[in-house]
């Protein structure tokens, strides 16, 4: 596999603040690859998904390196896609859901207002939603907030990018709407070979699907590499209390069964 | 004896000229020092049960008694003079605070409210609570804002626990927290509970976190209470669409061991 970016010795500082959100980050990313960018709050995973996607705000003050491959870095939503974790936020709400998948395709695939339509509603159909046609001339209020995420996943990839940065996409989402995204992700970067890189808190959702995974704690990369073997024998002390911390339906109940 | 009994509840809405019913037919019942996980998807009807419960919302059939009496038509004095025995706590608790308030003042309020302590026994008291729930007392002088969201969260259960209630409801109380903070807050309510008799109502989509504290869990699906029982049996073997579905929704954590031992199911 091909490396997509490497990032050396990055640092990222937000204006006034005293402390870096991101200090001296060395991570390679690998073209087609599934990146797991995994922390808590405060670990500086959404500050790398931004900084990646060229979204940090004006004065943010970086130093380190970014090599993308190919020299120049991807054009947001031409190249890179970005999928927020508040769907209701990151879709305009006095828009059609159709003007705003378009809009995508309109710019950077050089389509008429017709065409990228027609490409709007083909990407609503293929992220699942129902009666797409009726869909296209609906407002983000009348969907659900599953609706609304598949929505902004179909604007993200309406352009047809090649790198795709969902940032906790599935976290405001119920656990049953989020496994569906996950596994409509999961579809969708394997048919159109993109290179994924997942932002998430949770280290059981990203150990299902991603094949490498890094760790971040407060602004650091804690460790890196592929997900089976990190994750069966950690280096470090924090990823193992991730581990040790997860919640799951095999984890010892702390109270006593009830009798009857 | 029962300490809340639900029988037959429903609530409909109005929305965008449609009628959507939110409960049809819901009942239930908790006993005293016992956790009832309530689990369903969004939209499913869980929260509203809870506004209902907390008399937030009016209901618009059915009965709830609580305690022995007719919850439900309780009102002015008698009702608030009640209302200190079922305490809530949310999932978003910076939204459920003034933000303007000290820590400090957030505990005062249910104290001086219900007359828990006499006002100048309330410091001390206040300091007891913060030590209840695992923070220093010199934190009383903080902003609300200036807490970190596990400190913050404990606040909230310490102003829950402040006016000595024999329920409380868990609005998906820790689906906003850090996971290496969320097991830690887990084990302070389930302490609480066993050390003051408490019974909860934990609201929540996470079957995994229903799982390790409740001692029974009800299922929601549009509405109605699709299926009950001992957490166990819910999980090991759920009967309904929606129980199924939530439990095959729950990520696994999947590591191969090198004795090639998989935790996947």
């Amino acid at each position: 596999m091909s490396t997509l970016c490497q990032i050396r010795d990055l640092s990222v500082t937000y204006r006034d603040q005293p402390n870096p959100a991101l200090a001296h980050v060395t991570l390679d990313i690998e073209a087609g690859g599934r990146l797991a960018i995994i922390g808590e709050s405060g670990s500086g995973k959404s500050t790398l998904a931004r900084t990646l996607a060229g979204l940090l705000p004006p004065r943010t003050h970086l130093t380190g390196e970014i090599q993308w491959t190919g020299g120049t870095p991807p054009r947001p939503g031409r190249d890179l896609g970005f999928v927020f974790q508040d769907p209701s936020s990151s879709l305009n709400p006095v828009l059609t859901i159709g003007e705003q998948v378009a809009e995508g395709a309109r710019q950077h695939l050089d389509l008429g207002w017709k065409q990228a339509l027609e490409r709007a509603q083909d990407m609503l159909e293929r992220v699942r939603i129902a009666q797409a046609d009726r869909v296209l001339r609906a407002y983000p209020h009348q969907l659900s907030g599953g609706q609304r995420q598949r929505v902004a996943i179909a604007a993200a990839l309406a352009a047809k990018p090649k790198i795709l940065i969902a940032d906790e996409a599935t976290s405001a989402l119920d656990v049953v709407v989020q496994a569906e995204i996950v596994a409509l992700l999961d579809d969708l970067v394997r048919d159109a070979q993109m290179t994924l890189i997942f932002i998430t808190h949770d280290i059981a959702l990203a150990s299902g699907f991603a094949d490498r995974v890094a760790i971040f704690k407060d602004g650091r990369l804690v460790e890196a590499g592929p997900t089976a073997s990190l994750l069966a024998a950690p280096a470090q002390g924090y990823t193992r209390t991730l581990l040790q911390s997860h919640l799951d339906l095999t984890s010892p109940p702390l109270v006593e069964e009830a009798a009857t | 004896m029962t300490l809340l009994e639900i029988n037959n509840l429903s609530k409909h809405f109005r929305s965008g000229g449609r009628d959507v019913t939110a409960l049809d037919g819901v009942s239930l019942t908790l006993d005293p020092g016992q956790t009832l996980g309530l689990a369903g998807a969004s939209g499913s009807g869980k929260s509203t049960l809870a506004r209902i419960v907390m008399r937030l919302l009016p209901s618009d059939g059915g009965s709830i008694r609580f305690a022995g009496e007719d919850w439900l038509a309780l009102s002015g004095k008698d009702l608030r003079r009640r209302r200190a025995k079922i305490q809530m706590v949310f999932q978003d608790v910076l939204g459920a605070f003034n933000p303007r308030a000290t820590v400090g003042s957030v505990l005062d309020d249910p104290l001086r409210i219900h007359e828990i302590v006499p006002k100048s026994d309330r410091p001390r008291k206040i300091a007891e609570l913060l030590d209840r729930v695992g923070l220093q007392a010199n934190l009383a002088d903080r902003s609300i804002r200036d807490v970190s969201g596990g400190q913050r969260q404990r606040i909230a259960i310490a102003r829950a626990i402040a006016t000595d209630p024999a329920l409380i409801v868990l609005d998906e109380a820790v689906s906003a927290l850090d996971v290496s903070i969320r097991g830690k807050v887990l084990e302070l309510l389930v302490e609480l509970q066993r050390e003051r008799d408490i019974a909860y109502l934990f609201v929540s989509h996470d079957l995994a976190v229903l799982r390790a504290v409740s001692h029974r869990i009800t299922v929601m699906d549009g509405g109605r209470l699709v299926e009950t029982g001992p957490a166990r049996q819910v999980i090991g073997n759920p009967q309904s669409t929606a129980a199924r579905a939530l439990v095959s929704a729950v990520p696994r954590l999947r590591i191969q061991t090198p004795q090639g031992h998989s935790h996947e199911p």
